[in-house]
């Protein structure tokens, strides 16, 4: 066994994985200035509440405090707020309510962990033990945290020019025939769901180190994004008043996102807007605790479900009404995420026609609320999925049955949903039939009767989800609010000597952009993967990008290297041709080696670039010097990853403790360039999937507003020991509209495991009477549930 | 994290001296509870007394019918001690299941003691097989230790020294974790002993307790189904968001039993 081959489709180990392994990343806290300063943010310790006056003059004159700055410094300063950027439509046909989201607090504190001043000394120690000093006159007003409740009248109002707390109303589908599906429906079935709030929990946490240069009048700003090229665009256009040009964001090594990091937050914008004032560098890094207050959550919806069938057990309706909670202002895609991301989703991978979705955002005291791996997408499976499997209980069918009894079938493609999306390509009966093969679905039924001689409670659950990837076609996103574009950008620059450096506006955070972009370079240009460097998360470095989260990077930021590479083969084939002294259309080109038709003349990739930059025997009257493209790629369409995911439980009854004996997923990825990370992307998806149907669940207090969960003694991370060995395989289609006919995976297994798991543990306590579990499914839960039914049984 | 003076005394004496001289001093051994309040500003001692350098405290001693564990002993120490194993296999159990071996190579059995952690496991041992808390002043029986939430027999400048088990004829500890902490959400350490039978409750109440009511159930009959209907009172227990009193009292049941089918 020799090593995987380095092209598209070898589980090639990951380059960045030495400098990771060995204590050599390069994170954000890593970087440090002459002159630097540390800044510590006062927040607020309660949900709601009124500022009367902030007194400083402590703070100020504490040992080696430098400034001290509020909102009103901020304002004076005619800084803005955080914007949004995504606008909704209500179905009133008014724009959404977007309240002012400023980077620190102005008259009122709206969540715990509001930003209310900020302090910056000399040390970090000092800026903390200054940061108590800053004396806060408040007056505790109520808080609302539920969305349902919020929307009730008499409720505290997080924003007083935002009534009854409504963002928006936002309706897809026709209505009307959903109706009438269900007017004429054989059986209907009904879900009430609740779609548990999460905390991300990056690894590394937030962090911003930002300077300014008077001498050339610029801004540096180093901070953990996905997405440093938007951060800048936002921060200098509508936050800060500062010229693009004149902003330079690094976002170096970063330990994880899942979301959390994608969004301009108050600390960097505020570090960057007073290391001017200061005139000196500025650190500021999240404790912890900050992370789980701050921290942009996700999910949180309260959705009641309906699904009309026939006497087949065929689906004819579908009627979804959501409650999505926003938090207390709207961070960056906090309106697309239960919209855009999550309705359009609803047809799953069935044929249903008719369906109406109905969400209505709200605000509330608690962390703003925004996209998290997965982002609408598993909330839209977890209802699907969860009306799908009750169905079938409910019409006395199969969980495969029903499924395949209502799949579009793969001659349908492509096929246009009753809910605005295109599904280009796939095949779901296939990955159903290749997941019960590896679940051994087969022997299911032994295996619950021996759990049951140990008095355990054995369950299956299946999921067959299907998600939209590759964000986005630019002009389809207009059309639905968005206030930017979706491309991606990409530069491949051969040098001289033959080595490559790509430049690309994704930016990897643990997705392993480095390898799997340089294997598709090498792949394509004939170069060694070794002689293949990527650039990525610096707007001084790359030209542009929209960044990486949605599963976007493969399909999109892939796409822009791919055209990119397509000019420079064009350009290295007219320089062959000049060199070889043929006719261009006689070039033939095979990895990286360009060869006159017929003959045994040929030149290497690496030839032509060192002619490209000696261009001595050069057609310098046709063409420029240099071997260096860039492209900006815009999709067509959304790529649809999909997939049945298939878990099976062990329940104790005694203690409600839930183990997942077998986890097994079967994926169409289309096609994929590293197995290795691709498997490894599947692994992580499924953990944050299973956590959160099993383990996690921010909790606040309904009174206070305090957050219960916001430390790790509370807040329950999924263990490599919560988790089995998975099974997982691919079965794919390949992308009908991208080059490389990729879908994207960094989603897919927090999408698609959580309804399998919680329908694992329904079937496994339907002896007991149970028809109805809440995420996450922790013991308690479960064992109440338990309790609940056989109280019922009892009666 | 405040400031604050640090002293790193090599004797017991030193120790208590350290810790008298200052109001605000606080003792820490392995920290594994004292440094997250810290690193939190939820604690602010003005001096932190290391007891870390006191070769007396740490050490295991068995003979017979006791095994003394000085209070400096690191969980990993018992965990993987052959004679404790031997003699006290509960013990041994017991403290291999605490947090991780981050934790047990560092946290110590005196520290978990003296904090009297309504979740902490030791405290289930300490009540549930009888033993006795030595320290630099006297020795306290665990009936008489544990007083309520964080709060134990120990005077101001007491320290533990070190805690001895008598070997029961019979002992098992069965915990339920917590999920997100590991704590245990109830903990049970049942032991047939010289005195008769003993069975304590950790994660539950405000601190360890015994349930008298088992413990007379099994003296006649040491057997799962003994205690099969004997419920501890719910109103007495915890309630968080990971459990109910009522959860816990029926966990206390279960695993009350797993124990007694689990003692050897």
């Amino acid at each position: 066994m020799g090593e995987p081959t380095t092209k598209i489709g070898g589980s090639t180990r990951r380059s960045e994985d030495k400098r990771f392994l060995t204590g050599q990343g390069r994170y954000t806290d890593d970087i440090n200035m002459a002159g630097q300063t540390y800044a510590c943010f006062v927040r607020s310790p309660h949900a709601h509440a009124r500022i009367n006056s902030i007194d400083t003059s402590m703070a100020r004159d504490a040992d080696g405090v430098l400034a001290v700055f509020t909102g009103e410094d901020l304002a004076n300063d005619g800084i803005g707020g955080l914007p949004c950027g995504w606008q909704i439509h209500d179905v009133s046909g008014e724009p959404m309510a977007e309240p002012p989201h400023p980077l620190l607090a102005q008259g009122k504190a709206r969540y715990v962990g509001d930003h209310v001043a900020v302090v910056i000394a000399e040390t970090k120690q000092q800026a903390r033990d200054a940061a108590e000093l800053v004396d806060v006159d408040y007056d505790m007003l109520d808080a609302v945290i539920s969305p349902a409740k919020a929307l009730e009248s008499g409720q505290p109002l997080v924003h007083d020019e935002v009534p009854d707390n409504r963002c928006y109303t936002w309706e897809l589908g026709d209505s009307g025939a959903a109706d009438e599906a269900f007017e004429r429906a054989h059986h209907v079935t009904s879900l009430d769901l609740v779609n548990n709030r999460l905390i991300p929990n990056a690894l590394e946490p937030r962090a911003a180190v930002a300077s300014y240069s008077p001498g050339e009048d610029h801004y540096t700003l180093y901070t953990t994004s996905q997405n440093p090229h938007l951060a800048r665009l936002l921060l200098s256009a509508f936050v800060l008043n500062l010229p693009e040009h004149k902003v330079r964001v690094v976002s170096p090594d970063v330990g994880g996102g899942f979301g959390s990091k994608i969004y301009p937050y108050a600390e960097e914008a505020t570090l960057t807007w007073a290391s001017k004032k200061i005139g000196r560098p500025i650190k500021w890094t999240a404790e912890r605790v900050e992370s789980f207050l701050s921290d942009a959550h996700g999910r949180d919806h309260v959705t009641r479900a309906e699904m009309a069938l026939d006497t087949d057990g065929r689906f004819i309706g579908m009627r979804v009404d959501t409650k999505a909670n926003l938090g207390a202002y709207l961070s960056t895609f906090a309106s697309a995420v239960p919209t855009i991301l999550y309705a359009t989703l609803l047809a799953g991978q069935y044929t249903t026609p008719a369906i109406h979705a109905r969400v209505t955002a709200v605000f509330t005291h608690t962390a703003p609320v925004d996209a998290y791996r997965g982002a609408g997408r598993p909330e839209a499976t977890y209802v699907v999925e969860r009306l799908v499997s009750q169905a079938a209980r409910d019409m006395g069918l199969s969980q495969a049955e029903i499924r395949r009894r209502n799949f579009i079938p793969t001659d349908a493609f492509p096929y246009q949903t009753p809910v605005a999306l295109n599904y280009d390509v796939g095949d779901y009966d296939a990955t159903l039939t290749r997941a019960e093969e590896l679940a051994d679905v087969a022997g299911f039924e032994g295996r619950r009767e021996e759990a049951q001689k140990r008095g355990k409670y054995r369950g299956i659950g299946y999921s067959t989800y299907i998600e939209a990837c590759g964000l986005a076609p630019s002009n389809i996103a207009g059309a639905l609010g968005a206030r930017a574009g979706l491309y991606e950008a990409g530069e491949v620059r051969l040098h001289p000597t033959g080595k490559v450096t790509v430049f690309t506006g994704s930016h990897s955070h643990g997705q392993g952009h480095e390898t799997t972009f340089a294997q598709i370079v090498s792949d394509r240009l004939g170069i060694p993967f070794d002689d293949v460097d990527v650039v990525h998360g610096d707007t001084d470095r790359s030209a542009f990008g929209m960044g990486t989260y949605g599963s976007r990077s493969l399909a999109v930021g892939g796409s822009a290297i791919v055209k990119a590479m397509d000019k420079i083969i064009d350009k290295s084939r007219r320089i062959a041709a000049h060199m070889l002294e043929a006719a261009e259309a006689d070039i033939e080109y095979d990895d990286g080696t360009f060869r006159v038709a017929g003959t045994d003349k040929s030149l290497s990739m690496a030839e032509v670039a060192f002619s490209a930059y000696v261009p001595h025997n050069y057609p310098l009257e046709q063409l420029e010097p240099g071997l260096d493209e860039s492209a900006f790629y815009d999709p067509t369409n959304f790529t649809y990853p999909a997939g049945s995911h298939i878990c099976e439980v062990e329940v104790d009854p005694d203690t409600g403790r839930v183990e997942i004996v077998n986890f097994t997923a079967v994926d169409d990825f289309g096609n994929v360039i590293n197995p290795m990370i691709v498997e490894g992307q599947v692994h992580g998806g499924l953990a944050q999937g299973i956590g959160q149907a099993l383990l996690e669940g921010a909790v606040y207090d309904a009174e206070s507003g305090q957050l219960i969960t916001g430390t790790y003694m509370d807040y329950t991370m999924p263990r490599a020991d919560d988790l089995p060995s998975f099974r997982v395989d691919t079965c794919n289609t390949p992308c009908t509209h991208n080059p490389l006919g990729v879908k994207g995976c960094g989603e897919a297994g927090a999408i698609g495991s959580p309804p399998a798991v919680i329908d694992a543990i329904i079937d496994a306590l339907r002896p007991l009477g149970v028809t109805d579990l809440e995420m996450p499914a922790t013991p308690l839960r479960v064992w109440q549930a338990i309790q609940d039914a056989q109280g019922r049984q009892v009666a | 994290m405040y400031a604050f003076g640090y002293h790193r005394p090599t004797t017991i004496d030193e120790a208590v001296t350290l810790l008298g001289q200052s109001e605000d001093a606080s003792a820490i051994a392995g920290g594994q509870t004292l440094l997250q309040s810290l690193k939190q500003r939820l604690a602010q001692p003005g001096e932190l007394v290391d007891l870390g350098a006191i070769k007396e405290l740490s050490g295991i001693a068995v003979d017979g019918r006791t095994v003394v564990i000085g209070a400096l002993t690191k969980h990993n120490e018992v965990a993987l001690s052959s004679e404790v194993r031997k003699a006290v296999p509960a013990l041994a159990d017991l403290a291999g299941a605490i947090g991780d071996h981050q934790v047990r190579n560092v946290g110590t059995i005196g520290g978990s003691v003296a904090n009297s952690d309504p979740a902490a496991d030791y405290p289930a041992a300490v009540l549930g097989l009888g033993a006795t808390v030595e320290t630099n002043q006297r020795r306290i029986a665990a009936d008489d230790f544990f007083i309520d939430l964080f709060e134990t027999a120990l005077e101001p400048g007491e320290l533990i020294k070190a805690i001895h088990f008598p070997v029961p004829k019979r002992a098992a500890y069965v915990k339920f974790a917590q999920p997100a902490s590991r704590y245990a959400l109830a903990g049970v350490m049942v032991a047939e002993t010289g005195d008769g039978v003993r069975l304590a409750v950790t994660g539950a109440g405000a601190c360890a307790f015994r349930v008298p009511a088992m413990e007379q159930a099994l003296a006649g009959d040491f057997s799962a189904d003994a205690i099969k209907g004997v419920q501890v009172d719910a109103d007495e227990l915890n309630d968080d968001i990971h459990g109910t009193p009522a959860y816990r009292a029926h966990l206390v049941n279960v695993l009350a039993r797993r124990a007694v089918e689990a003692a050897r």
